[in-house]
């Protein structure tokens, strides 16, 4: 009998289960190398099926999305409970991405948000509620947890695959890697990993050239006229996050003009990927007088949405005060 | 944060609470402290919490030595004073008992807990907190050895003036090898410049003329003038240098020093240096005679021959074939095991000051012109006379702290234009009895036989007016200051506003750091003041070692002041650099940042933030390197590298959170 | 604020060992008072302040952070402290952006030699966090209800 795979999304975008289709091919070597037991976006599955299941019965569970609402986190500990490697898989499920931004603001205004804007058509000011009686008794609907957490927030998580999403290279690697194991030809790496990156940062896999940093002034890449494009991305006043950022993706965005925003997620050093990047943004700006300083940081209006864009629910403060 | 496996840790710690007589305990129940941290951070690895009378005392010390070798302790963890105090003490105590020194922590609950405050109740809870925080950043300590480099013993010494040749003489004196670099043609320095030094007004020339020539000639001197330092690399007891020899066009093996080329050399150029302007020299040349080396070098700017490719006068008569017109700068490398700056001074240039007319009003003189002036070998053959070369002035006027003392220009005394201007006064009176005046702000004569030296200037019958000068002009107002220098101040002792006319003015302008003086201090990994003067370890117990391990500071470079005492700093730091030669080899702080070379993509933003240069960029791997030896260990790169590549050792990232953490184990319930 | 009244804060100061440490055994040994709501981290130079450290305090339960070294142009490792400066405003945005009062976060230069002043910014600072009331960022929030409001309302609606 095969062994059992499951992927499932959360608070997510559903691109990773894009990025897994983009494998190609390498997807029939899954169906051909695995018995898939759940899989809602490819194929029918009710939870009570998952319930249903022995303990750890599956071998290889694929967890993307954050958990943002009590189903997230209900099928996190259910996945958790019947698998034997639940990996949190691309940058929401490891450290909240772009959902994980919410956590900037309080839920409640994440609902008026959603239900009580210009752009919402919603004329009876209708709200959802967790609770709700019906003639055919009483229906209950996910209730909003006040910030979105990270998988291994609410579940132990054995390894972690950042990106927005993980590039599907990496993740034909991976699948062929626990194959591999399966099939007793190779091992798998330390519980707590971080798999289908490379050990460093962008940095090292962008080609542009770089010399010692001195920043006078930070800015956006549409605002230059003309970008160097051999010269690296900093050093040329874009706040390029590839410094801190793992290293996996190809330095895809600094090699095609655009500055990395961090979506592989912290290097193997960082504790708080944010506070990384201010201290080294920080470091090289080329001045000593407090007011031109600040008039250097002037080019980096949202520092909360440069530092934090991916990695804010899985960042040390998890989030800004009025969420947390 | 949390170290060990399943949360409990493997270490096993030791506590130890002091209550320094009553120090602590007054106000800190010590027995309290230690009995929580034996309950409440058994869990955290604690084994034994003791609190004693005097930890520091030498029976405290056997307790900490008797329970690690009896408990098999890994970590020790004394809540007493400010580290700054007992460390080394406890640290001493751990190596005894054969624990690596770097595995005890010592947090302070005198300094910043039982002194400071007034609550026992919440000094003990603080004691607490330190205690904890303590604990659970000894959990990540490692040990660390200190690290030994040799010392080389030979020095380098830059800056040939009265400071370097004197640190050089010492320490060649003591039969250790000594490399004299100096930029300009000859050693000697401003000092080579005067005429008289106060206040024995003994000839400068001929009390620095004989310690030029010793340095020139001794055995353990490579004297290197016309030369550069270019790069220095590596730390204290091993610095490689690289000198820049700059091409003299003169073969110094065949040269005599005849100066026949001089003489032969159809070209005159003003020297603007030497003689500031007032005289002039040759295309080749010696900047004076006394010089040392009394090789010449060639001007490249002003020498026909490279001017027009005709000419060769100079080679023609040379009488040992000693000039060469295709010679090369040349690289010269060595290596040291110390170095002692003492690059000088610049003069403020008193053009600046527009309103004493300095380069607009032909009297008016700068210092340094009249110091030339007086020279029996300058210019005037020391003839003091009006710019027209023959008319001696009736009335001299000269104004103190010209670029010093002064918000718009440098705010610092020059400590040497008091009794320079005294000086001037007296030499004016001796060689032409004219009238002087000296405009001054305060006279400031603190040392040896000055105030006498004040004195005697107004017995003298020089006349003193106490004010800032505002205004040096030739436009006449009243008969009497017709054809004459009108000095328009305010003379604060009587409350009025003075116009003294007169023929002469000088300006006692004040002392500048060098032009390039933080280029010089980032070559050498030291740092200058926001003035430009190069800082010293500790302004008093230590102003002669800088920041920088093996790099010594000696004369102006350091802030202004006179001969004699650059003569001691220069002996001082020949004194420091012998003492380190004796050692022969010295122990390193094991405190240093490291970069884990696996982790670093060499985005190079570590790279400019070093002050001692100690981070090395390899082109070829893409990897930035810290040389521990230069390291000091101050962590900035740590904090800074964004990959989180850079580890600092005794202030790891493991160790502060965990100390924030243990800190905070009150609060975070 | 009455609420604030019995708020004892908690703050974490991170100094420097040259200057600011030496500050504070200084105002020991002077027996200069002040409250004893601050507990100090030792770091070799303000330049090793790495923001994380400050994160990190915030997210264990500071209701303050302090960052002092030696003042500008007397770094005893040249001008690390000017990096600790050029860090700390940048920081500071961003925890405005997070919703920290720019106040929780304070920066001072303190000469070893001044004990008294030290004393004098860890008292202002304590009586400036005590007016901002508690942080507790430690104490974190988990599932929300939506509002009984916004319920009632649309049950009124309905």
């Amino acid at each position: 009998m095969k062994p059992k795979f499951a992927m499932y999304w959360a608070s997510s975008c559903g691109g990773c289960e894009i990025a897994v289709l983009n494998t190609n091919e390498k997807i029939l070597d899954v169906d051909a190398n695995f018995d898939i037991a759940f899989w809602p976006v490819a194929m029918d599955a009710k939870y009570k099926d998952v319930e249903a299941m022995e303990d750890n019965s599956i071998l290889l569970t694929l967890f993307n999305g954050g958990i943002r609402n009590d189903e997230n986190e209900e099928i996190a500990k259910l996945l958790r409970q019947k698998s034997q490697i639940l990996v949190a898989f691309g940058s929401c499920a490891t450290e909240g991405c772009i959902p994980g931004l919410a956590n900037l603001s309080p839920s409640q205004e994440v609902i008026e948000t959603a239900f009580h804007t210009v752009s919402t058509e919603n004329p009876d000011n209708i709200y959802p509620q967790a609770n709700y009686e019906m003639p055919e008794g009483t229906i209950h609907i996910p209730t909003i947890n006040s910030r979105v957490k990270t998988l291994v927030d609410v579940v132990p998580v054995d390894y972690f695959m950042p990106g927005c999403p993980p590039e599907s290279h990496q993740i034909s690697a991976v699948l062929d890697l626990v194959i591999a194991v399966v099939n007793g030809e190779a091992e798998l790496p330390p519980k707590g990993a971080v798999i289908g990156v490379g050990d460093s940062t962008v940095c090292d896999e962008c080609t542009r050239q770089r010399d010692v940093k001195k920043v006078t002034k930070f800015t956006r890449a549409h605002l230059v006229g003309a970008l160097d494009p051999d010269l690296c991305l900093l050093e040329q006043g874009i706040p390029c996050n590839g410094p801190a950022t793992r290293s996996g993706c190809d330095a895809r965005c600094p090699t095609a003009g655009a500055q990395c925003i961090g979506c592989y997620g912290p290097a193997p050093g960082v504790i708080d990927y944010g506070a990384r990047l201010i201290s080294s943004f920080a470091s090289v700006i080329d001045s000593n007088d407090p007011d031109e300083i600040e008039r250097i940081l002037d080019g980096i209006p949202d520092p909360a949405g440069q530092f934090y864009r991916f990695s804010l629910a899985g960042s040390l403060l998890k989030g800004a005060r009025e969420a947390v | 944060m949390t170290k060990g496996n399943g949360g409990m840790p493997q270490e096993k710690i030791g506590v130890y609470v002091c209550h320094c007589g009553t120090n602590i305990s007054a106000m800190v129940d010590v027995e309290d402290v230690a009995q929580w941290a034996a309950d409440k951070l058994k869990h955290r690895g604690v084994v034994i919490a003791r609190d004693y009378k005097f930890m520091c005392s030498s029976l405290g010390q056997e307790l900490i030595e008797k329970d690690i070798k009896e408990l098999g302790l890994t970590r020790v963890v004394v809540a007493a004073c400010s580290p700054h105090l007992h460390e080394k003490t406890f640290r001493t105590a751990c190596e005894n008992a054969g624990l690596n020194p770097y595995l005890c922590e010592l947090v302070s609950i005198r300094e910043q807990v039982s002194w400071v405050h007034t609550d026992k109740v919440a000094a003990t809870a603080k004691s607490k907190a330190v205690l904890s925080g303590g604990v659970e950043r000894v959990l990540w300590h490692e040990p660390l050895e200190a690290m030994s480099v040799p010392i080389h013993p030979a020095t380098l010494v830059v800056g040939g003036g009265i400071a370097g040749i004197q640190a050089s003489l010492e320490i060649a004196d003591a039969g250790h090898p000594v490399y004299l670099v100096e930029r300009d043609p000859s050693i000697g320095g401003h000092m080579a410049q005067f005429d008289k030094t106060f206040p024995t007004l003994d000839c400068s020339a001929c009390i620095l003329t004989p310690k030029m020539v010793d340095a020139g000639v001794h055995p353990n001197i490579t004297l290197m003038t016309w030369a550069e330092v270019e790069n220095v690399d590596g730390y204290i007891g091993n610095f490689d240098v690289t000198v820049r020899q700059k091409a003299r066009k003169v073969i110094t093996d065949l040269c005599t020093g005849c100066g026949i080329c001089v003489e032969k050399c159809p070209k005159k150029v003003l020297d603007d240096i030497y003689e500031a302007g007032l005289g002039y020299r040759k295309a080749v040349y010696t900047p004076f005679p006394q010089a040392v080396p009394n090789y010449p070098v060639m001007d490249l700017d002003n020498c026909i021959y490279f001017d027009t490719g005709k000419c060769k006068a100079c080679e023609k008569f040379c009488p040992t074939e000693a000039i060469d017109f295709t010679q090369e700068d040349e690289i010269v490398e060595f290596e040291v095991g110390n170095i002692i700056l003492a690059t000088g001074y610049d003069l403020f240039d008193a053009r600046k000051m527009s309103n004493y007319g300095y380069g607009r009003l032909k009297n008016v003189f700068s210092s340094l012109e009249f110091e030339r002036m007086c020279n029996a070998s300058g210019p005037t053959e020391g003839n003091i006379v009006l710019r027209d070369g023959v008319t001696t002035p009736k009335t001299v006027g000269i104004i103190h702290c010209v670029g010093s003392r002064d918000k718009n220009f440098n705010e610092y005394c020059s400590s040497i234009c008091c009794m320079q201007s005294l000086k001037f006064a007296h030499v004016v009176d001796e060689r032409t009895g004219a009238q002087v005046y000296n405009f001054y702000i305060d006279i400031r004569t603190p040392g040896k036989e000055y105030d006498e030296f004040y004195n005697r200037i107004v017995e003298e019958g020089t006349h003193f007016v106490r004010g800032k000068v505002a205004e040096v002009t030739n436009a006449a107002r009243q008969p009497d200051e017709r054809e004459k220098l009108i000095i328009q101040v305010e003379d604060t002792l009587i409350g009025k506003q003075r116009r003294i006319p007169v023929d002469m003015v000088i300006l006692s302008a004040g002392l500048e750091p060098r032009h390039d003086a933080k280029d010089v201090a980032k070559l050498f990994g030291i740092s200058c003041s926001a003035d430009g003067w190069y800082i010293e370890k500790h302004p008093k117990l230590d102003p002669i070692a800088t920041m920088t391990d093996g790099v010594y500071i000696a004369g102006c470079v350091q802030g202004p002041k006179d001969i004699p005492a650059s003569v001691v700093q220069g002996a001082a730091a020949a004194a420091r650099v012998l003492g380190k030669i004796q050692q022969g080899e010295m122990e390193l702080e094991p405190i240093r940042a490291s970069v884990i070379e696996e982790q670093c993509s060499g985005c190079r933003i570590c790279n400019d933030l070093c002050p001692y240069n100690a981070i090395l960029f390899h082109e070829e791997t893409m990897v930035s390197e810290i040389n521990a030896a230069l390291c000091q260990g101050c962590g900035t790169c740590v904090a800074a590298c964004p990959a989180g590549a850079i580890t600092g050792t005794g202030f790891s990232n493991e160790q502060v959170l965990a100390q924030i953490e243990g800190l905070l184990m009150d609060v975070n319930i | 604020m009455t609420e604030n009244e019995n708020f004892e804060p908690t703050i974490i100061g991170f100094t420097c060992n040259w200057c600011s440490y030496r500050a504070a055994d200084l105002a020991g040994i002077a027996r200069v008072k002040y409250p004893p709501n601050v507990r100090l981290v030792r770091l070799m130079c303000s330049g090793r302040l790495d923001p994380t450290f400050v994160m990190k305090a915030f997210a264990e339960g500071a209701d303050g952070v302090m960052i002092t070294g030696c003042h500008p142009g007397e770094c005893h490792y040249l001008e690390q402290n000017y990096k600790a400066l050029r860090r700390y405003l940048l920081l500071r945005r961003t925890l405005v952006a997070m919703g920290i009062e720019a106040e929780r976060l304070h920066l001072a230069w303190a000469s070893a030699a001044e004990g008294i002043q030290l004393a004098r910014e860890i008292t202002e600072m304590v009586e400036r966090i005590r007016s901002l009331g508690p942080l507790n960022w430690h104490l974190n929030g988990d599932q929300v209800q939506i509002t009984s409001d916004t319920t009632a309302e649309l049950e009124v609606a309905a």
